[in-house]
Order: C-alpha cells, then sequence, then structure tokens
C-alpha cells in the first residue's frame, strides 16, 4: 500500500497534436460548443487544447464526480490523474496504485476464454496471477455466467463480456479508482448487483473520480463534483451546487432528492 | 532546454510549483524500463499468447512457423546450391541458419517500428510502462526463434554438421543475447519515431528487404573472396552492412565456422549507442508516445 494516496496537478495542460489537421477545418472548429479549444503551438502543429491549467489536489477519502458537455474533456482528465497523458505544460503527481475503468473491453482477447480473460484483464489491472486465482471463485459467482466461462471470449454477447469485466474491475483494491461512464449493456438484475459491488469497490479504494451523465449515480457514489467546462475547471464544489450551476433548478433538486432518499435509506438501515 | 524538437513546449516552465514535472528525466526512462520488466507475468503471458493466437484450432499450432521457415530454407538452399555450384550439403545448414537469425533481425525491425501503434488501445486505456509492449513484443520473437531452431536441431543431425561444433561455439549463445539485447533498442527507438512520423514503417519495409539482398544470407562472402579479382574487392562492400555482423556471430558458432572477433566488437558498439539513443528517446519523448498514438 502507498502512503498518501494522492493525485496533485498544477497548471496541466494536455494539448493533442493533430498532424494532419488541414487549417480550413480549423475555421469552422473554432467557434464550436463542444471540444476543446483549437490552436497551434510553437512548432506551428495544430493542437487541441484538451486540459488547460488544471489545478487540483485530491487526497485520500475523496469522491469526484465530473460533469460537463461531450468533449469537455471528462474523460481526458481521468487520463491525465492516471497518468496515461503527462501533462504537456504544468504537472501532475500521481500516488498510488490506480485502477481506470475506462474502455470495458480493452485487453481482453476474443480467442481465449473467460477465465484466461479474467487473468490477463488482472495482470492489466497490476494484479498476479495469483491473486487472480484467489480471486476466480469470487468473480465467476458475480458473472453469474457458470460453465460458459470455458468457452472462448467471442461467443459472448456484449452484455456477457460486460459482466467478465465488471468482475474482475469490482474485484481488486484500487487505492485510485477512475470511472469512465457508460458502464451499460446489462440487463437490470445484473446492474443492482454490479452497483452493489460498485458502491464496495469505491468504500474500498483511496480516490475516486467518477465522470457520468448520470446524476443519480454521481449523488450515489460521489460527495463532491466537479464541472468540466472547455478544458478547464469551471466550479468543484457539493453535488447539487454543481449540478445547479450546470443543468438548472430541476435537476439540482433530483439530486438532492436522492441525497436525502440515501441518508433516510441508511438511517432505516441503522435503526433496524 | 531550447524549444522541443517535435511539437510540444518545453517542459521546464513547470519549475514555479512544488510539484515539478519530471516527465522528461533519465529517472522516469529508467523507471519505465524497469516497471515494465516488474510486469513479466503480463507481457510473458501476452507473448506466449500471441504465438498461440495465430495458430488457433490449427492441429499443429505454431509448428506452422518450423514447418514454413523448414521448406522455405530447403527450397531456397537447394535452389541456389544449384545456382552457384556450392555442395548442398554446406550451403543448405548456411541458408537455413542465415534465414532464421535474419527472421529474427527483420522482425525486430518491422514489428518493432510498429509496436506503439499496435497496442494503441492499452497505451490510451491503461496506464503502464511503456516497456512492457516492447518486452512483449521480443518475447514473442524469442519464442518465434525458438520455434525455428527445431530445424536447425535437425540439420545438425541430417547433415552432420556437429561434427563441426567444438567448445568455442557456445559463443553462440551471448551472440543470442546480444542480438535481444538489439531487438529491444531497436524497437524502443523505431517504436517511438515511426508512432511520431508514420513514414518511418514503409521506409524501414523497403530498407529491410533491401538488406535481405544485400546479406550474405544466400550467397557467401567466402564464395566472392574464391571469385578473386574484383569481385573478391566487392565482398568487402558487405562488411559495411551492420546486419551482417550481427548475423555473422551467431551463424560462425551455429555452424562451427571459424569466429572473427571484429564483427564483435561492431555489433557491440552498436549495441552501446544504440541503447544510448534509445535511451535519449525515451527520456525526451516516453511521455509523447500516448500523444501520438
Amino acid at each position: 500500500m502507498t502512503d498518501n494516496v494522492s493525485i496533485e496537478t498544477r497548471n496541466a495542460c494536455v494539448d493533442f497534436p493533430i498532424f494532419d489537421a488541414k487549417s480550413r477545418s480549423l475555421k469552422k472548429a473554432f467557434l464550436g460548443k463542444a471540444g476543446g479549444s483549437i490552436g497551434r503551438n510553437d512548432s506551428d502543429v495544430i493542437v487541441v487544447e484538451a486540459l488547460k491549467d488544471i489545478t487540483l489536489s485530491l487526497k485520500e477519502g475523496d469522491r469526484v464526480g465530473l460533469v460537463g458537455h461531450n468533449g469537455a474533456g471528462k474523460s481526458t482528465l481521468l487520463r491525465l490523474l492516471s497518468g496515461i497523458y503527462e501533462p504537456t505544460r504544468g504537472s501532475a503527481r500521481v500516488r498510488g496504485r490506480v485502477a481506470p475503468v475506462f474502455d470495458l473491453g480493452v485487453g481482453m482477447d476474443p480467442e481465449i476464454s473467460g477465465y484466461e480473460n479474467i487473468i490477463i484483464r488482472g495482470l492489466f489491472l497490476g494484479q498476479t496471477r495469483k491473486q487472480m486465482l484467489a480471486k476466480m471463485d469470487e468473480i465467476a459467482d458475480f458473472t453469474e455466467l457458470g460453465e460458459y466461462l470455458s468457452m472462448p471470449l467471442r461467443t459472448y454477447s456484449t452484455g456477457m463480456r460486460v459482466r467478465v469485466a465488471m468482475g474482475v474491475v469490482t474485484s481488486i483494491d484500487p487505492e485510485i479508482l477512475l470511472l469512465d461512464e457508460g458502464i451499460g449493456a446489462v440487463d437490470a438484475e445484473f446492474m443492482k448487483k454490479a452497483r452493489i459491488r460498485l458502491q464496495k469497490l469505491v468504500e474500498r479504494s483511496g480516490i475516486l473520480v467518477f465522470a457520468s451523465h448520470s446524476n443519480e449515480f454521481l449523488a450515489q457514489l460521489c460527495d463532491s463534483a466537479m464541472w468540466i467546462d472547455h478544458g478547464q475547471v469551471r466550479q468543484h464544489g457539493e453535488i447539487e451546487d454543481v449540478v445547479r450551476a450546470y443543468e438548472g433548478d430541476d435537476a439540482a433538486d433530483h439530486v438532492r432528492q436522492v441525497i436525502a432518499d440515501m441518508k433516510r435509506e441508511e438511517d432505516e438501515e441503522r435503526a433496524s | 532546454m531550447s524549444a522541443a524538437a517535435l511539437d510540444h513546449g518545453p517542459a521546464s516552465d513547470a519549475d514555479t510549483g512544488p510539484v515539478v514535472s519530471d516527465s522528461q528525466t533519465f529517472r522516469r526512462a529508467f523507471q519505465d524500463l524497469r516497471d515494465g520488466f516488474a510486469q513479466r507475468e503480463l507481457w510473458l503471458n501476452l507473448g506466449w499468447q500471441d504465438i498461440k493466437q495465430r495458430y488457433r484450432r490449427s492441429v499443429i499450432g505454431p509448428f506452422w512457423i518450423t514447418i514454413a521457415t523448414g521448406v522455405q530454407a530447403t527450397a531456397m538452399g537447394i535452389l541456389y546450391s544449384a545456382l552457384l555450384g556450392m555442395s548442398i550439403k554446406e550451403f543448405l545448414p548456411y541458408v537455413t541458419v542465415g534465414l532464421i537469425v535474419w527472421a529474427m533481425i527483420s522482425a525486430s525491425i518491422l514489428e518493432g517500428s510498429e509496436v506503439f501503434i499496435a497496442n494503441e488501445g492499452l497505451i490510451k486505456q491503461l496506464p503502464s510502462a511503456l516497456s512492457v509492449h516492447v518486452y512483449r513484443l521480443v518475447w514473442r520473437q524469442i519464442l518465434f526463434f525458438a520455434h525455428n531452431l527445431l530445424i536447425y536441431v535437425i540439420m545438425l543431425v541430417a547433415f552432420g554438421v556437429w561434427r563441426n561444433l567444438t567448445w568455442p561455439d557456445l559463443a553462440a549463445i551471448p551472440a543470442l543475447a546480444l542480438l535481444v539485447l538489439n531487438a529491444l533498442w531497436v524497437s524502443i527507438v523505431f517504436g517511438i519515431f515511426a508512432t511520431r512520423y508514420r513514414d518511418i514503417a514503409p521506409i524501414l519495409g523497403s530498407l529491410t528487404l533491401l538488406l535481405f539482398v544485400l546479406t550474405p544470407i544466400f550467397w557467401s562472402t567466402e564464395a566472392l573472396k574464391a571469385q578473386g579479382g574484383q569481385v573478391a574487392d566487392r565482398a568487402k562492400i558487405a562488411e559495411l552492412n551492420p546486419l551482417f555482423h550481427f548475423l555473422e556471430i551467431v551463424r560462425a558458432p551455429m555452424l562451427g565456422k571459424d569466429q572473427q572477433a571484429y564483427h564483435w566488437y561492431i555489433v557491440l558498439a552498436i549495441t552501446v549507442v544504440g541503447w544510448a539513443i534509445a535511451l535519449f528517446a525515451l527520456r525526451k519523448y516516453r511521455a509523447r508516445v500516448a500523444y501520438w498514438v
């Protein structure tokens, strides 16, 4: 375990060089609402400034939800926080073992069995083979796939693949958990089960950063929110306030409702 | 540091804050190599999986590698021994060893230049050391080579080459280790630059083909020298080809031929220079690869 699990960035910028962009398309894209701003760097290569001057400091126990338009930079921010993108300007320091859950399909091999995929996927997330073997029964149980796990992954439906991926991801103990939305494609009953496991995973992890368009989900998993707009942090604070500024009163009221519901449920649980 | 050569500003303007960017330091370059190596459970597994993948559901599986090389070596060996008037008994083992060593060299260059491009998904989705992909690739090539070695063993017995082998021929083992060491830096250097400049991979493709013809695999420098005169002088041109020396340090001991030290010196020098370039490339551009893929 790492002491002082933390993420710190200081004026971190992420500029993507677009080597094959023509300047003609530049004019068109310049004033668009979605997406980062487009400019040129000092070598005259067109760059998309996906993130600009991100300064933040997260420490153990922080649960942050990211909101913002498509292309506002939420996913890029998650990749910056995971260390995949090191800032082009400014700096970022990540302390702790990172478990990114961006694309559930990546690192999955369609030709090998579900069991083997569980192990490989675990290795990718920094586990050892031994650790994964120890967790195998539990994961197999969770996926409810039974004998099917010994079949090659290409015979699985999309939903079944998501089950395998979710089973692995929720079985590990990350210090920093970075979740990107789009964990769909599973039936409602499984989703309920996944949600409980996801919540437990969040409780186990030191830091959570979660990007989602579902305010309800956000309110359930996070205790603060960050509004990302045009690659910058526009607002950081209570979920309700941020959602109110971003989406308006209706959405904020809904968030308050969800939080109140959760509290009541908790109280009831405690009482019984 | 002056303005960065490729496409990003100097990282030095970060040193105003308490958190200083260390993206472009040797420390991070070495750490990448170390962390990648520590994940050997992963890349050993993936490299082996790559091989099995290619021959999935085929009955003899990866031994198709052996058979394909065997057929090629035999056909070419017979053809060229007839064309050049050499004895099959000597020429066939020569061609075989040449081919399997060349297969490893050319794969290092060709697949090495694609190593990061081919792993785009993994690089963008999972934070891991860049070197993991390089180790996986080189491990796969070692496994390929191991399969091909089977033909060598058959040739050893079939043509009685084993009678030529003596203790000094164990030099083939460190020679192979050098080959692997070079495959690593080649993959790092070409991998990084071919990711940034997408023309490099096709250029290397043509160049490798050219070098294949220029490297004495189907012909030998001895045969040229034996002809005397101008042709013998031309044999010296082959010495300019660096790959010839790599081939020679492995092939000569494997066939039990006379070994010459100067091949080793050249290869060692290339290894040192190559790794120096690789470390500089890792230092400066390691963090850029995720942006370029």
